[in-house]
């Protein structure tokens, strides 16, 4: 039977970038193992033979034009921004490395 | 005029343009209407997160204006409409019911709100909603539940139920919902109201926030089947935009809605689906779906039943494949361009991952995070082929069992929901007993099928609305309105009226 | 480990007990109009976040559409480097959190890449290699941060960073190689040899300027060693940072020799990313990396399959420039260069500006010579790379037209060459403002010369004794008085006939 555990779900949660308190955690977790042992039950359902549907409507080639289209100004792209400076989005420091 | 908010939209159109009334008066009636009943967080019906008077107002008026000028006008120039908080509207929050988008004001229209502004349809406001449209019943909105005005204890469906409980409340004769596993049938049926699911790619996604993009549709919730038609007309149909959008006409869905009006429907072969009936199903539910089904024999259809065994696993799918896609949508508010921004406590100088755990903590609802974080974990490595993979071959059966089906009757039908609407607070403990109120509307999402609901009758252990559910193959959404406008005339003739005239009244809830 | 504390192993050592195996992941920025899902332009430059839009901006709601173009683009260096274009394949969503990536994702290609399973013949001193290419696939660029706040305004120590989200969506191909194996101390040549040819092939192509010095061509190396003879492979590091072809055969080296020495000791090495530091001549260990293996891919569902049509591959191919290594062969023998010259010219990456001077007008070998001595030199003394120098192949052929007639000579023209570095304008502008011309007045030359003879008699009297060679001296001292500026030609031709 899946289950996950307390120390899975704090894992996620790095993953998900959500700071979860302990409460959350204690709470969660077994919510998580009950849904999840319930979605578990298709599991065998289909066989492989089975191809995946990742659309329901068979579309392929959809494409568009290499034109260039009037988008954003920079006032509107920050307008909503929490923090801006000389016309860029301020962020706070950057732990990670790029990919 | 008798009480213009009591008017369908097919009606007010037709009064409009016979000059009868103007669309300042029809805004002005419905705002006030809104003011009347919709109260707020704490009481009152609170179908709306915004009203945008001046804006719903300064379109009316120039609405008539166009009209004045003799200017070519579409059908339902100047009909206010109320659209569901999880399209990007210009000038307007669009905060998805979630504090992580509180005060965000887009700078682009979707394109289904370009289409109704386009048409000259004056917005009133932004609806309700369970949080990013994760729900059955509006109660995970961060801003405060809807409360269905047949009973204002008692939850209006979700996740669009504020839509819903505007137009059943006639603070709107129509409404935007958007409908990723039973989002605009379900709160259709608790409500008394239509709902419609279009085919996937019939109506344009861009612009909607995004949960299950695989599933997610745009689609009309009206009071009346023909209103549904109108607003689905209107808002359908191919977008550059939208790379999932279907390059094919919308076949002619007032012309079929007129037509299933008359009420003949020889000829029409109708399946009840085995599988969505019986255990689980409240019974007052049950008793309406059979008299409505004598009805549709009556009207000259032939009724059998057909068995789409793999429906059963529909939930267990859905609740897989929904999660995981938007785990990943989600992963976007992250408190650096737009939306809230919360500092971790006691933190010096946080880092931008502090914030982004801060800010999502903070942000998201319980429901939310569950899914995120069930996203999360069923896409992990290891348990990709485990989880989506097989979730989305689980889909190629459901798909399956549709096109058997639809070989054999020309569409589907069940009740719309199990039961009719639970008091609030009632299933909020317990995840898995809300997720079940969406059973029989999921199997059309993951197959992309179109879906209907309208009103099938009160339930007789508790007067609530009961809905009736019709599906029907991809791009066929023609018969849903031929089929659903034949029922909704026999139901309103042996009700004598529609069954939103046995609404309780409301007035003087909202102090 | 910090960066002074690296123990090296002597390269000649490292060869005589590991295998290298080499891994190139260079990713190619398209030359379209606009982005690869919405149409911002894709322009190079511009005010900050001005070229977004909604899509690139990740903003909720927006949703996105496929570049045609880029497709296009995608399958024809698919095609130039010999691989199998793809009948039915995907995009993926690549999940990870990062602030210069709008959706907190990249829509990438993840098991389902457009073209696969091709190779590239490499030159690198007369040998080929054959470079086998795993995949190629279509993605989007992130956005640019810079740090603000802390000592090197590299990231780390930085207060905050300013986001521009220009770049954020334009097209990238990814192109992957298989482990290149056997290259032995050819290794840093070959990793060198296969970035700069495959720039050629690309700019061939027209489908991007592909200049590691704007970020158009980037290049990760991913290097192993396994112990000789083991045909085991070892655990790889990644390089990241590598900004010239100079770097690539630099960073090579250097791993070989790092990877080299915590072998020897004995012990494991680290599988990580590493940074490249040009300046210091050494990689540097990034941040380690703890969940960012699980991108958590999943196919892209707001879009829907490229399943290109076997006759428009089959169209696309037929617009694919000449072969390299046949182009190589052709040009070499349109030129008249030995095996040794050409080969000179391809390692020095410089077949296309000669090709490009030969068509403005000049003479191969006098392209060669200046491609390959002058301008090398003065690429390696600036430290760039030499087709970043500055200088443009017509203004080659137009230095060499100079000296093909007589205005100034060799030696003259190494001025000329200071003068275009500088920005001073058109060789002739150079060869007048800075009054370089030679002197072809007979008259002046004819008395210089007979000072010359004058100033030197017993060189004088040993070339009337027929010591022609003996002429060498007096053109010198000739030169001398003129400055330089005289043809050297002319100066000996008249001391001859004076002495006769």
């Amino acid at each position: 039977m899946p289950e996950i555990s307390r120390d899975e779900v704090a894992h996620l949660a790095t993953l998900a970038r959500i700071d979860l308190s302990d409460a959350e955690l204690d709470h969660l977790a077994p919510q998580l193992s009950v849904i999840l042992e319930s979605v578990a039950s298709i599991s065998g359902v289909a066989g492989a033979d089975v191809p995946p549907t990742s659309h329901p409507m068979p579309l392929t080639n959809v494409f568009r034009e290499d034109v260039v289209v009037p988008g954003l100004t920079a006032e509107q792209a920050l307008a909503m921004a929490p923090a801006a400076e000389e016309q860029r989005f301020a962020v706070p420091r950057i732990l990670g490395d790029e990919q | 005029m008798s009480d213009l908010t009591r008017t369908t939209a097919a009606d007010l159109a037709a009064a409009l343009a016979a000059g009868e009334t103007t669309s300042v008066a029809l805004t002005q009636a419905h705002l006030d209407r809104i003011a009347a009943v919709d109260g707020s967080a704490d009481a009152g019906v609170h179908a709306f997160l915004h009203v945008d008077t001046e804006g719903a107002l300064a379109a009316a008026v120039a609405s008539d204006e166009r009209r004045a000028a003799g200017a070519p006008l579409h059908a339902l120039d100047g009909v206010p409409v109320a659209v569901k908080d999880v399209l990007a509207t210009t000038g307007l929050p669009t905060t998805c019911g979630s504090k992580i988008l509180e005060g965000w004001i887009p700078p682009y229209d979707a394109t289904v709100v370009r289409r109704l502004k386009d048409a000259g349809l004056p917005i009133l406001g932004k609806t309700n909603m369970d949080e990013f449209a994760m729900g059955s019943s509006t109660e995970h909105s961060a801003y405060g539940p809807t409360r269905n005005p047949w009973d204002l204890e008692r939850i209006p469906g979700g996740s669009g139920g504020g839509s819903a409980a505007a137009v059943a409340a006639f603070e709107a004769p129509l409404a935007l919902g958007t409908d990723t596993g039973g989002s605009i049938r379900q709160p259709g049926a608790v409500t008394g109201t239509v709902g419609v699911k279009p085919t996937y790619g019939g109506v344009s996604r861009y612009g909607l926030v995004a949960m299950a993009n695989s599933l997610d549709q745009v689609g009309p919730v009206t009071r009346t089947v023909l209103d549904a038609a109108l607003l689905h007309e209107l808002i359908g149909g191919h977008d550059p935009l939208d790379s999932t959008s279907v390059d094919q006409p919308v076949p002619g869905l007032v012309e079929a809605a007129r037509q299933g009006a008359a009420g003949d429907l020889s000829g029409l072969r109708v399946g009840v689906i085995t599988e969505l009936q019986g255990e689980g199903y409240q019974a007052g539910v049950l008793a309406r779906f059979h008299e409505s089904l004598e009805l549709l024999t009556a009207a000259g259809a032939e009724v059998v039943e057909v068995s789409c065994p793999s429906f059963v696993h529909a939930l267990a799918t859905y609740y897989l494949v929904m999660p995981c896609e938007a785990s990943s949508n989600l992963a976007k508010f992250d408190a650096m361009r737009y939306g809230l921004r919360v500092l971790p406590e006691g933190v010096d100088a946080p880092s931008a991952e502090q914030v982004m755990r801060a800010t999502r903590d903070a942000g998201f609802g319980d429901e939310v995070k569950r899914r995120i974080i069930l996203g999360t974990y069923a896409l992990s490595s290891g348990y990709y082929d485990a989880y989506y993979g097989t979730a989305q071959r689980v889909r190629t059966l459901i798909s399956r069992d549709f096109e058997a089906a639809f070989g054999r009757v020309d569409v589907l039908v069940s009740p719309t929901a199990p039961t009719t609407a639970f008091k609030l607070g009632e299933k909020l403990d317990d995840p898995l007993a809300m997720y079940l109120n969406d059973l029989a509307t999921i199997p059309a999402n993951l197959a992309g099928v179109p879906g209907i609901s309208l009103p099938s009758g009160l339930a007789d252990e508790d007067g609530l609305p009961a809905g009736f559910q019709v599906l029907a193959p991809a791009m066929a959404d023609d018969r849903l309105y031929r089929v659903g406008a034949a029922l909704e005339a026999a139901l309103h003739d042996r009700w004598g009226g529609p069954l939103l005239d046995k609404v309780p009244a409301l007035e003087g809830v909202a102090r | 480990m910090s960066a002074t504390s690296e123990t090296l192993v002597p390269f000649e050592d490292v060869l005589a007990a590991y295998d290298p195996a080499l891994g190139l992941e260079v990713h190619v920025e398209l030359n379209t109009a606009t982005k690869m899902f919405c149409g911002c332009p894709a322009a190079f430059g511009g005010e900050p976040n001005t070229h977004v839009c909604p899509t690139c901006l990740g903003l909720p709601g927006a949703m996105p559409v496929v570049n045609g173009k880029a497709v296009e683009s995608a399958i024809r260096i698919g095609l130039a480097l010999n691989c199998d274009i793809a009948e039915w394949c995907r995009f993926a969503r690549k999940n990870y959190f990062y602030p210069d990536m709008p959706k907190n994702f990249q829509t990438s290609q993840y098991d389902e890449p457009i073209a696969f399973d091709g190779y590239m013949d490499v030159e690198v001193d007369g040998e080929t290699f054959r470079v086998e290419i795993e995949r190629a696939h279509m993605e989007e660029d992130t956005g640019k941060s810079t740090h603000v706040g802390g000592a090197t305004g590299r990231i780390h120590g930085a207060d905050y960073s300013l986001v521009d989200y220009n770049r954020a969506g334009i097209p990238l191909i990814e192109i992957v190689t298989r482990p290149i194996l056997g290259a032995g101390e050819k290794a840093p040549a070959v990793a060198r040899a296969y970035v700069q040819q495959l720039r050629d092939l690309i700019v061939a192509l027209g489908v991007s300027e592909a200049r590691m010095d704007q970020g158009n061509l980037r290049a990760d190396v991913n290097l192993s060693l396994s112990p000789k003879g083991s045909g085991v492979l070892g655990t790889r590091t990644e390089t990241k940072n590598v900004n010239s072809f100079r770097s690539v055969e630099r960073a090579v080296r250097f791993e070989m020799q790092r990877h080299a020495a915590i072998l020897d000791a004995g012990e494991a090495i680290f599988q990580e990313t590493r940074h490249w530091h040009e300046d210091t001549g050494i990689t540097t260990s990034g941040r380690p990396k703890s969940d960012a293996d699980d991108y958590r891919y999943f196919p892209e569902p707001d879009l829907v399959p490229v399943a290109p049509s076997r006759e428009w591959v089959e169209e696309l191919r037929g617009t694919l420039p000449e072969n390299p290594v046949e182009r190589r062969a052709r040009l070499q023998e349109a030129w008249g260069f030995t095996d040794l010259e050409m080969r000179d010219v391809v390692a020095a990456g410089v077949v296309e500006a000669i090709e490009e001077t030969v068509a403005e007008g000049a003479a191969p070998q006098a392209a060669r010579k200046w491609w390959l001595s002058e301008l090398s030199r003065r690429a390696n003394d600036a430290g760039v790379e030499i087709t970043e120098l500055g200088v443009t192949p017509a203004q080659v052929a137009a230095v060499q037209k100079l000296v093909d007639d007589k205005v100034v000579n060799d030696k003259l023209a190494r001025q000329v060459f200071d003068g275009l570095l500088a920005g001073e304008g058109t060789p002739a502008e150079i060869v007048e403002e800075r009054g370089l011309a030679v002197v072809s007045d007979d008259g002046a030359l004819s008395t210089a010369v007979d000072n010359a003879i004058v100033a030197n008699p017993d060189v004088a009297d040993k070339i009337r004794d027929g010591k022609v060679a003996a002429a060498g001296a007096l053109i010198g001292a000739v030169m001398k008085e003129m400055r330089g500026q005289a043809d050297a030609a002319r100066v000996r031709e008249l001391i001859l006939e004076k002495l006769s």
